[in-house]
């Protein structure tokens, strides 16, 4: 009798579409749980139904992946059981627990590809939290899912080959970019470019972006320092210091920034993933082996395994499911899947090099004045950090220092401030980043309202 | 391996370890206090935060009235006040048979000297409007108080501290032994402790110090499931408590509200891990709607637990050791402990440096253990061993 194993994949973004459409070749039934409302995941976002977008020049040279996958997705769609706007706020012993229209359910699973995409990884800075300040990935969904400009006039700020990508979406919508201000130093990037040679292709296509956007005149600055932002309830100027110590002003009505992405890694660590501290993005990063096996019956795939571009999302994709259908015993193609591997190791190589020219800037976070916000959710200032610290007894370890402070247990549940946390923990301790500890995920993952639980019995 | 002597060394950093260890040093012992993690690390910082006193077990009042006098001073005696406000608490009755065990509360509470103010259906309406139907019946008393456990523990240590307590993080005790006329303590990280008392306070860990010397307690370690919201403007000031066990409940001036599920959920002290299961935080979602549904949208944002150690009669072992003169148990403090934490640390106090206290102690003594003990109806109730 063949065995029906239950596999369920969550996120339908290039990793998990992949995953879904080789384990349906298969002939395997798959579930594909999906929180946002169309598939695509975020950076092939489609505009919202009835919206009329020039996809094609908001996805530039990417247009014809974008178009690609989406096709690949409407051939998939009737082979497969679809759940979109479902959140998976829990996982335990081999059980889904999902939200679907405002209504709690469970999901049994033998095999679990997680292909939770990323999340803008954020540095504050004075005024970060003003009205007009974005991410830079917020920045792109307002665009590419509504069809709006976060402001007429943005500053791309942070340290990120997409701050010049955005910045190039936004010029050809007719947003005007005041300055796309780069906190690593121009040196520290081509130091890193012998990395970046392993994807030339993608080194070419951020340097495009970078090109098109000096041609119209854009200042593009390196090594700059955020000072702050000022506006009287909105943002009016972002204020930053450049290499050479001047500071300058940049009038603008929006900011988007970015540092690069970070893993959405908590529903990975609540299905059983060990998470080791990443140097190289200096984040807390789950494990698994090169097919993304993280632990029995638990698969990663995307940029939720390890940051890697949407290439780099449909090469796991696919090895995760060849390594789900390996472990279920079948035979599966080893060359494809070693070509597989190696396309994928070559694109995460370049991700890393990425990370070391788009540099999170750990001295200026640790420098950062007292009275900036830290945690957004809970209003906890840096200071409060730091002074929580020094005190007799203080803590010196991440989910303490959360503990005493509140830094970090609201609505977001750390999401947003942990990367700059970890750094203020570990440079007021004076301790390596790793030693600071590792925020804990638990369920839920994401707030979930009283009512979806139902009526008691 | 380094030597040192003091007057009394303490096991465990939890609320009563640090409470004893303050008491003691305002009485001038040498107070070293150990602690295997952090202070207040477990139950005594996880823990929900009440302070009642309406509905506790009769044999404790003395103790735990006692034990709000020092609450209610706290920022006098340790400097912090660790957020503690005199909230009230509101009981609910679901039914005429609820009502009857309301009743029953409220006549032990008041024959202790605290004032109970008893409301039927239309008053509960009208002081607290958004209140489901359900409730035919509550009990309320103003004494009843709320702190944040999570600043109490590590402001009580500061304190010891600045009295010249020795307090020792991140050791674990490797060994305790009767020696001369006193004890003899040993840590992994190799310090050896001479003392003339010894506390046992290490919680859910601390059976197997009792049984070194020839005593023992049928403790079971669990974890009591914590929840809470998002801000929602701010509507409730008592913490709210169903007394079938359903949900506990109360509302921080910030917005948040926190609740506690019920069963409890089984912990493992090895691991140091007290999970909290999916299905008991949408047990106590809709336990919460139920008694409040103008909260029905309102979302959860985060669980917690922490590990605590329980007795089978719910009632905690506090009090000397019947079988070796200078050890004193404090443990097993069945969910209650937070409330009669100060109360408890001045009463150990008292029985080492005077050799007796005032307030009766005796139904906490761990003889009871000598004999088989009943297994209270509440205990039955709010575990399910999962």
């Amino acid at each position: 009798m063949p065995c029906v194993a239950e596999i369920v994949v969550v996120g339908a973004g290039p990793a998990g579409i992949n995953a879904a459409e080789r384990l349906c070749a298969h002939g395997h039934r798959v579930v594909l749980v999906d929180e946002g409302r169309q598939a695509g995941g975020q950076g092939y976002r489609r505009p919202s139904p009835g919206l009329d977008l020039d996809m094609a020049a908001v996805m530039g040279t990417e247009a014809g992946k974008y178009e690609a996958l989406h096709a690949r997705f409407a051939r998939l769609l009737p082979q497969i059981d679809y759940r979109p706007q479902t959140l998976v706020w829990a996982v335990e012993d081999h059980v889904l627990h999902l939200v679907q229209a405002g209504v709690a359910s469970t999901l049994r699973f033998d095999a679990l590809v997680l292909a939770t995409g990323a999340m803008d990884k954020i540095a504050p800075f004075p005024g970060w939290t003003l009205p007009g300040v974005f991410t830079l990935g917020g920045a792109q969904v307002a665009l590419k899912d509504q069809g709006c400009l976060v402001g007429r006039r943005v500053a791309f700020v942070g340290s990120s080959p997409l701050l010049a990508l955005a910045a190039a979406q936004y010029s050809k919508l007719g947003g005007k970019v005041v300055t796309i201000a780069d906190t690593t130093p121009f040196v520290r990037k081509l130091a890193a470019l012998p990395a970046l040679a392993l994807s030339p292709r993608a080194l070419w296509r951020g340097l495009s972006y970078l090109g098109g956007a000096m041609l119209v005149g854009v200042p593009v600055l390196h090594g700059v320092t955020p000072v702050k932002v000022v506006g009287d309830g909105h943002v009016e100027a972002l204020i930053l210091r450049d290499r050479r110590g001047r500071e300058r002003r940049f009038p603008c009505d929006a900011i988007a920034l970015g540092y690069g992405l970070k893993p959405e890694t908590q529903l990975a660590e609540l299905a059983g993933a060990t998470l080791r501290f990443d140097e190289a993005f200096r984040l807390w990063l789950p494990q698994c082996d090169a097919d993304g096996r993280a632990a029995p019956g638990l698969y990663l795939a995307g940029d939720g395994a390890a940051i890697g571009g949407a290439d780099a999302a449909e090469a796991s994709g696919g090895l995760a499911a060849l390594a789900v259908l390996a472990d279920l015993g079948e035979l599966v193609d080893e060359g494809g899947r070693l070509a597989l591997r190696r396309r994928l190791a070559r694109l995460r190589g370049f991700q890393k090099g990425l990370a070391k020219a788009f540099a999170w800037p750990v001295a200026q976070i640790r420098a950062l004045p007292d009275e900036v916000m830290l945690c957004r959710c809970e209003e906890v200032r840096i200071g409060e950090i730091r002074q929580a610290m020094a005190q007799q007894l203080g803590p010196v370890e991440i989910n303490r220092v959360k503990a005493m402070t509140r830094c970090g247990m609201g609505r977001c549940q750390g999401r947003v401030c942990g990367p700059a946390l970890q750094e203020i923990v570990a440079g007021t301790a004076g301790i390596a980043g790793e030693q600071a500890g590792r925020l804990r995920a638990q369920a839920p993952v994401k707030p979930i309202a009283l009512a979806v639980a139902g009526e008691a019995p | 391996m380094s030597r040192h002597a003091a007057d009394v060394v303490i096991v465990g950093g939890g609320l009563i370890g640090v409470w004893t260890a303050f008491f003691l040093a305002r009485r001038k012992q040498r107070v070293v206090l150990i602690d295997k993690g952090v202070v207040g690390a477990q139950s005594s910082g996880t823990n929900f935060g009440n302070l009642r006193l309406q509905g506790r077990f009769p044999g404790q009042y003395p103790l735990s009235l006692r034990s709000q006098s020092l609450w209610e001073e706290i920022a006098a005696l340790i400097g912090e006040d660790c957020e503690f406000a005199r909230t009230g608490h509101l009981y609910l009755a679901y039914d005429d048979e609820e009502r009857a065990k309301l009743e029953g509360y409220a006549q032990v509470s008041e024959s202790h000297g605290l004032a109970i103010e008893r409301l039927g259906p239309s008053e509960l309406r009208k002081r607290w409007p958004w209140l489901s139907e359900r409730a035919v019946a509550a009990t309320f008393s103003a004494r009843d108080a709320t702190a944040n456990p999570r600043l109490v523990t590590p402001a009580v240590a500061r304190a010891a501290r600045a009295l010249g307590v020795t307090i020792i993080e991140n050791s674990c005790v490797s060994d305790v032994a009767h020696s001369g006329d006193g004890f003899s303590v040993k840590t992994a990280d190799g310090a050896h402790w001479s003392c003339g008392a010894l506390v046992n306070a290490a919680g859910a860990w601390a059976v197997a110090i009792a049984e070194r010397f020839g005593e023992t307690a049928p403790i079971v370690p669990a974890g009591p499931p914590q929840f809470v919201t998002e801000p929602f403007p701010y509507l409730i000031e008592p913490s709210i408590q169903a007394i079938d066990g359903s949900v506990i409940f109360r509302q921080i001036p910030r917005g948040n509200i926190i609740l506690a599920g019920y069963p409890r959920t089984a912990a493992d002290p090895v691991n140091n891990r007290a999970p909290v299961p999916p299905a008991k935080t949408l047990a106590a979602m809709r336990a919460l709607a139920r008694v409040a549904p103008i909260l029905a949208q309102c979302h959860v944002i985060r669980v917690w637990s922490g590990i605590e150690g329980y007795l089978p009669d719910m009632i905690p072992v506090i009090g000397p050791s019947l079988t070796m003169p200078g050890l004193f148990h404090a443990f097993g403090f069945c969910g209650h402990g937070f409330q009669i934490g100060p109360g408890v640390g001045l009463c150990l106090s008292e029985m080492i440096v005077d050799g007796a206290t005032s307030t009766p102690l005796e139904p906490f003594s761990i003889g009871r253990f000598r004999e088989s003990v009943a297994v209270s109806e509440k205990f039955r109730k709010e575990f399910d061993g999962a």
